[in-house]
């Protein structure tokens, strides 16, 4: 997804190459540039889920304003990552509502109730 | 509290160019802007600006951020960054959020610059990964250098729609189609036919019914629209693309206005809630001004105008100029800015259709209708000519304010005149030298160099090309039309690159005499 050259902007400049986290998994990204740019060359579309029906969000205005695109970074929601830099060693997490923690689905939470029963 | 002689909200075209005007004359001037750099979207344009030269025509968007911030640094202004304006009060008292931290700052003046947002259309979908706004597009490929996607549907056909559909070509994506539920493409038709001659079809009068996938975008289904903007059964169209690109417009960021207590309306011709202002851009309270889109959504080469205009009737409500000098400089920067409201996309014109040119040829339907000219259509423009050896055909058909092609001329060949708007036409008398400056001066890539004669039953045709590998002499390939259909083989015979072309190669390519009117554009690709 990198333009690698350009026919008017030429070669990009970027920082150096880095590793950061998402969920868990090791990736790669340039520092300094929005730790959304990092996740859409990884092919990371959906940056959270929305707390009441669980939808996914992305990327959508791209310059802070739209919060779509909020996750969990080093433990801190509501991180716009469009307009934040990606850092050495940063952790990156999909957001659901406002924690980084995965809603049970109906039918986990139904076995669990008959687990305790 | 901090003091200063003015206090200019956004660092766009119109904020910066405002504050270079008053600090260049003695103010002490602050702008404040909530992003991390400055320069508002103008370090995403990267193509070439319309206008004449007075309004830095034929120079591309960001190298004008550039000369801007030199500007404002000679000058003097202080810039703050990642400071979010969140009050404007009476006295011209201002609150700014920096960091976690609410600042308070008071000024004699302020000058209102936030420009505008973008508007959105929710449809079944639409808030699916993979759904993004035109702006996050240009940011993302023109700033970060990284694709938006692979596959593109544009939704709108404006300004906006079709000049980020050829950067999303330039920067390597597809753009399986351009639809707008507007019967007529609403931007210029030379930013259509650019997009169109690389293959992009319009589909005017449909919108999107639905944006298909669970986790991400992975299809877009859209539909024609009858009169009344509902979906005609029946219409449907599939296209598997992984993102959606909205541009449908731009609403004035007027809020600050309204919350200082300025006289506000609601103007379709300015595109929204705007405050209501006069000439220098004074607001119904006095001392404070806007400037830019957020008085009136218009380009960014009038927003840079307005802004000057503002910053020079700062100086002079401040005590910094007297009223000759005002007057003089307001005089100048007026005339600029109606030169470049006038012609068929002027504000006054907003929504209308017109019929004919100024100089009274009817305008193009295929262009309205499917972005580009038809051949049978061209040839009825003054830019149209057929002659002995190498010349010009400008394929320019709407009043747009536009001259460079005019000076860029050495031979006198093409004339536009003192109105520039006017189409522009060719003077037979004057002797093409086939230099080439006038392709890659037009800003709206329209002006090809013809040789009918160029060797026995062959014409050469130059065209401007932006895009990467950049061909190389001897390669051969298929020659497309207007509509981007393929019409014959060609082959390259020159490539021209050189610093004044900025980026614009001229290619040249040689195709059989009979399509001599319809070659433009070329792939070096094998014809199947």
């Amino acid at each position: 997804m990198r333009i690698q050259e350009h026919p008017i902007l030429g070669e990009p400049q970027k920082g150096r190459l880095i590793q950061f986290t998402h969920d868990g998994n090791a990736m790669q990204g340039f520092e300094g540039e929005p730790i959304a740019v990092a996740l859409r060359a990884a092919g990371v579309m959906a940056h959270r889920h929305t707390k009441k029906y669980d939808k996914p969000r992305g990327i959508f205005c791209a310059i802070g304003r739209c919060t779509d695109c909020v996750m969990v970074v080093d433990g801190k929601p509501n991180v716009r990552t469009c307009i934040t830099s990606l850092e050495e060693g940063m952790t990156v997490e999909t957001q659901y509502g406002v924690t980084a923690k995965k809603p049970e689905v109906e039918s986990e939470k139904e076995s669990k109730k008959e687990g305790t029963v | 509290m901090k003091r200063y002689d003015l206090i200019v909200v956004g660092a766009g075209p119109a904020g910066l160019s405002a504050a270079i005007e008053a600090a260049k004359r003695g103010l002490k001037v602050v702008v404040f802007d909530e992003n991390s750099k400055p320069g508002g979207q103008l370090f995403k344009q990267i193509h070439k600006f319309f206008g004449s030269k007075e309004h830095k025509a034929k120079i591309r968007g960001f190298k004008i951020g550039e000369e801007l911030l030199t500007d404002a640094a000679e000058a003097g202004v202080e810039v703050v960054l990642n400071s979010i304006v969140i009050g404007l009060f009476q006295e011209k008292e201002v609150t700014v959020k920096i960091e976690d931290k609410v600042h308070h700052y008071k000024a004699d003046a302020v000058i209102i610059a936030t420009g505008a947002s973008e508007n959105m259309v929710t449809f079944d979908g639409w808030t699916l990964p993979g759904v993004i706004g035109a702006g996050a597009a240009q940011t993302m490929m023109n700033l970060h250098s990284i694709k938006p996607g692979k596959k593109i549907l544009m939704l709108g056909s404006g300004n906006v729609g079709l000049v980020v559909s050829y950067q999303l070509l330039q920067a390597g994506c597809e753009v399986v189609a351009i639809c707008d539920a507007s019967p007529r493409v609403g931007g210029y038709g030379v930013h259509a036919s650019k997009v169109a001659r690389c293959g992009v079809p319009f589909y005017m009068s449909n919108t999107i019914i639905k944006a298909e996938g669970t986790e991400c975008v992975t299809g877009v289904t859209i539909g024609e629209v009858d009169s009344s903007w509902k979906i005609i059964p029946g219409t449907e169209k599939h296209f598997e693309v992984d993102t959606i690109c909205l541009a449908v417009g731009l609403s004035p960021m007027s809020q600050l206005a309204n919350m200082a207590g300025c006289d506000m309306e609601d103007n379709p011709k300015k595109a929204g809630f705007v405050p209501i202002v006069d000439k220098y851009g004074e607001t119904s309270v006095s001392g404070i001004f806007a400037a830019g889109d957020v008085s009136g959504i218009e380009e960014a080469s009038s927003a840079m105008i307005e802004g000057r205009i503002a910053g020079v009737a700062v100086a002079y409500r401040l005590g910094f100029i007297d009223k000759q000098e005002l007057e003089d400089k307001a005089k100048e920067l007026e005339t600029a800015l109606l030169s470049l409201r006038q012609g068929m996309f002027a504000p006054e014109n907003r929504g209308k259709k017109i019929d004919k040119t100024e100089e009274g040829c009817d305008v193009s339907e295929n262009l309205l209708k499917m972005g580009f000219i038809s051949e049978d259509e061209i040839i009825r423009f003054p830019g149209f000519t057929r002659s002995k050896g190498t010349h010009p055909v400008i394929e320019c058909t709407q009043n747009i304010p536009c001259n460079p092609c005019q000076d860029a001329c050495s031979k006198k060949c093409i004339k536009i005149g003192d109105k520039i708007t006017s189409l522009p036409s060719i003077d037979e008398t004057k002797k093409c030298s086939a230099c080439g400056q006038c392709v890659a001066s037009c800003s709206g890539q329209a002006i090809f160099l013809i040789n009918e004669e160029y060797e026995e039953g062959y014409a050469s045709v130059t065209m401007p090309y932006e895009f990467l590998p950049l061909p190389v002499v001897g390669d051969k390939g298929v020659a497309f039309d207007r509509s981007g259909n393929e019409v014959c083989e060609a082959e390259v015979i020159s490539l021209k690159t050189a610093p004044i072309f900025d980026k614009t190669n001229l290619l040249t390519i040689k195709v059989p005499i009979e399509m001599v009117d319809r070659a433009r554009f070329f792939r070096a690709e094998v014809l199947v």
